[in-house]
């Protein structure tokens, strides 16, 4: 019996093989993918700004060499997920274009400000660890260049969690005032992070048809509830409190209980009028416009080079032989 | 669909007349830097291994970026690079001609023969 | 608050000198990360920044180390480097001033590489072995730091009009920072004894190769800059320290 290629398509993937980038797919799972492995790099890029903040203000060499190598890592990981999105035939420069335009989204976490250094150690112990919750599935997705990306990506963050508590927790063994900046930073990084794993799932449109295709593994509230699950207990060795006093443990459920997430802030912050929305892309253009003299340069550099080879090629015949 | 999505793919660009950056029409990478694909060699006695790609304007700036990127954390020990466009890649739709066929040669593989037992180590 | 004003001991001094330069670079580097020309050049820029970062901890390591011995002090890279003020500071002062453009940035650290490429293999063979060993494994990172600059100098120099029009603005407002890196004070000539000339001829050699080879002419000798070795600073200083020792000022005692 013949089946039609998107059949045969949904059947390699429910059989767990990966799709590569030269074989047949949905228009859709193209389209899906680009948005979503671009939305994902963007992060990655924008991401390294509120902590780049700080880095000429970390408090020792050793939090100096850690913050630099942690970020460095970011724009690592940016490149490699850029490099995915492209074996699906879009070019980084549109990626950009997309990013610049205000028409491609990233992470909105990275729209709110990092105001003291326990956010340093925020950042790494709740953003990070919500990002990984997400990532760590996106290891066996379908698309076999994403999933690569994913395995690299979550070898290196393993390191940039641990580095967030244990900076938090230096923090809370500190002075007065170093544990209020510790309470301080989990008070208002919280919130945002449970708003990372998107919409509640009765209102996320993207959800079935990703979940079918493997490109996404579990639903947003499902990882938000793993992520509150494992947080809820982290804490405690912290001996800092979450805010939110309608967390508590659930017998029944297995599972913490949490409060209501204000997703009015969180559709606000989406629609550009987050805290920091504005910086963050100006940044971004900034560097981009004023490096394009940089990048021209370089090409025209090549160029010349490569005439003046294929001048100089014959000589180069009679060196070999 | 959005015409940014061009169907090419890396391993395509050799084959094809019409490829990613002249099909371009945004203008928006008539400037961009080859793709380069980036093979590693872990440690002395293994292959080099393809662990995946960026863009430099020549080999030279490749090279020094892929150390950059891809052995951080000291993971090679040497670099291969070649620029995406020069890979020639086969045809997912032709997999079942190229490969298929060495599916049923299965006296190419040592356990088909049954030997005596007294017969060790061959 | 410490300081390090009082100490004659060249070799002190010396030690100090070499972090304090390597940790300006690397704070001034550190500057570009998040906003490179393009993610690639980002990464390898951080990565000279981190190494920069690194040096600078081993060198302060061992003058902490070298202070303690002299005088009973109990000091560490950290409060070597955030709780000295400017005056104390001995590096030169290309390496505090602002980066300005890319074509800025990459002439600064062409410059530098340059110098800290032919130190280190001079004080790869120093007798002072914690000093050689610091300078070996630094020398490493230099081979790299120096090609890396080398290659840009090239692309932008012999690249378009506009890349090079901007080298040479670049080396317009530098060129008058660069000769006190060869200018040597008298804890550095203690130090190196005779291989300073050597440092002084490759330096210039390396110079000249690259700037000949990417089209960019060396200006006529005129007046140059010093001051930093011995703790003149720019303006400059001081507000890099504001940044960097912020935390340590507002906290004092505190760990991190």
């Amino acid at each position: 019996m013949e089946t039609s290629l998107e059949e045969q398509f949904q059947q390699k993937i429910d059989q767990e093989h990966k799709i590569e980038p030269k074989d047949w797919m949905p228009d859709k799972y193209r389209q899906t993918l680009i948005r979503q492995i671009s939305q994902h790099a963007h992060s990655e890029v924008v991401g390294m700004l509120p902590e780049g903040n700080w880095i000429t203000r970390a408090p020792s060499l050793r939090r100096k060499a850690i913050l630099l190598a942690k970020i460095q890592d970011e724009a690592g990981h940016g490149l490699y997920l850029y490099s995915a999105a492209e074996t699906l035939g879009i070019s980084r420069d549109e990626m950009y274009h997309q990013l610049h335009s205000g028409k491609a989204k990233y992470s909105s976490i990275f729209n709110y400000p990092t105001l003291t250094w326990a956010d340093m150690g925020a950042i790494g112990w709740l953003v990070d660890g919500a990002a990984i919750m997400n990532q760590v599935p996106l290891c066996r997705t379908s698309f076999g260049p994403y999933a690569r990306a994913m395995v690299r990506v979550c070898k290196e963050e393993s390191f940039h969690q641990r580095q967030g508590f244990e900076s938090l927790w230096v923090l809370s063994k500190g002075t007065d005032e170093q544990k209020r900046m510790c309470q301080d930073a989990i008070d208002r990084w919280w919130w945002p992070c449970l708003m990372m794993f998107g919409p509640p799932d009765d209102e996320s449109t993207n959800t079935i048809q990703s979940m079918q295709w493997k490109i996404k593994r579990f639903s947003n509230d499902a990882l938000r509830q793993k992520f509150v699950d494992m947080i809820a207990e982290q804490i405690k060795i912290l001996g800092m409190k979450l805010p939110d006093p309608d967390l508590k443990w659930n017998e029944e459920k297995k599972h913490y209980d949490y409060g209501k997430i204000n997703w009015d802030e969180f559709w606000q912050v989406l629609k550009g009028n987050g805290p920091c929305n504005k910086e963050r892309l100006d940044a971004r253009r900034k560097a981009w416009d004023e490096g394009a003299w940089v990048r021209e340069a370089a090409s025209a550099y090549a160029e010349k080079k490569h005439t003046n080879q294929l001048n100089n090629s014959n000589k180069v015949y009679e060196n070999v032989h | 669909m959005k015409t940014f999505i061009r169907k090419m793919f890396y391993g395509d660009y050799g084959e094809e007349k019409n490829n990613a950056a002249e099909s371009n029409s945004t203008n928006a990478s008539k400037n961009e830097w080859p793709l380069w694909e980036v093979f590693i060699r872990s440690k002395q006695g293994l292959d080099h291994k393809h662990v995946g790609s960026l863009h430099a304007a020549d080999a030279v700036m490749a090279l020094e970026n892929a150390r950059d990127v891809y052995t951080r954390r000291g993971e090679g020990v040497s670099i291969w690079l070649v620029e995406s466009k020069n890979i020639h890649a086969s045809n997912p739709d032709d997999s079942a001609a190229l490969f298929e066929p060495a599916n049923d040669k299965i006296y190419r593989h040592p356990s088909f023969y049954e030997l005596p037992d007294e017969l060790k180590h061959m | 608050m410490i300081t390090t004003k009082d100490i004659d001991n060249p070799l002190i001094k010396f030690v100090l000198h070499l972090g304090d330069n390597a940790l300006i670079m690397g704070h001034r580097n550190s500057e570009w990360c998040g906003h490179g020309p393009i993610l690639e050049q980002d990464i390898a820029l951080t990565n000279i920044a981190l190494d920069q970062v690194g040096q600078a901890r081993n060198f302060y390591q061992y003058a902490a180390e070298l202070i303690s011995e002299t005088n009973g002090e109990q000091l560490t890279e950290d409060s070597l480097a955030y709780l000295r003020d400017s005056w104390d500071f001995k590096n030169c002062l290309l390496a505090e001033l602002p980066n300005g453009d890319w074509a800025q940035t990459i002439l600064k650290q062409f410059i530098v590489s340059a110098y800290q490429y032919h130190l280190y293999q001079a004080l790869a063979n120093n007798q002072n072995e914690q000093l050689a060993a610091i300078a070996s494994k630094s020398l490493k990172e230099l081979n790299y730091h120096l090609r890396w600059s080398s290659d840009w100098v090239l692309r932008l120099g012999d690249g378009t009009t506009e890349s090079k029009k901007r080298m040479e603005d670049a080396i317009a407002i530098l060129w008058s920072y660069t000769n006190e890196w060869i200018d040597f004070a008298d804890y550095e000539m203690i130090i190196l004894g005779d291989s300073h000339h050597s440092i002084q001829q490759d330096w210039k050699a390396k110079i000249k190769s690259v700037f000949d080879e990417a089209g960019l002419m060396i200006p006529v000798d005129g007046w140059m800059q010093k001051g930093g070795k011995v703790g003149n600073h720019t303006e400059h200083l001081g507000y890099i320290l504001t940044d960097m020792q912020f935390l340590q000022r507002a906290y004092p005692n505190a760990e991190w």
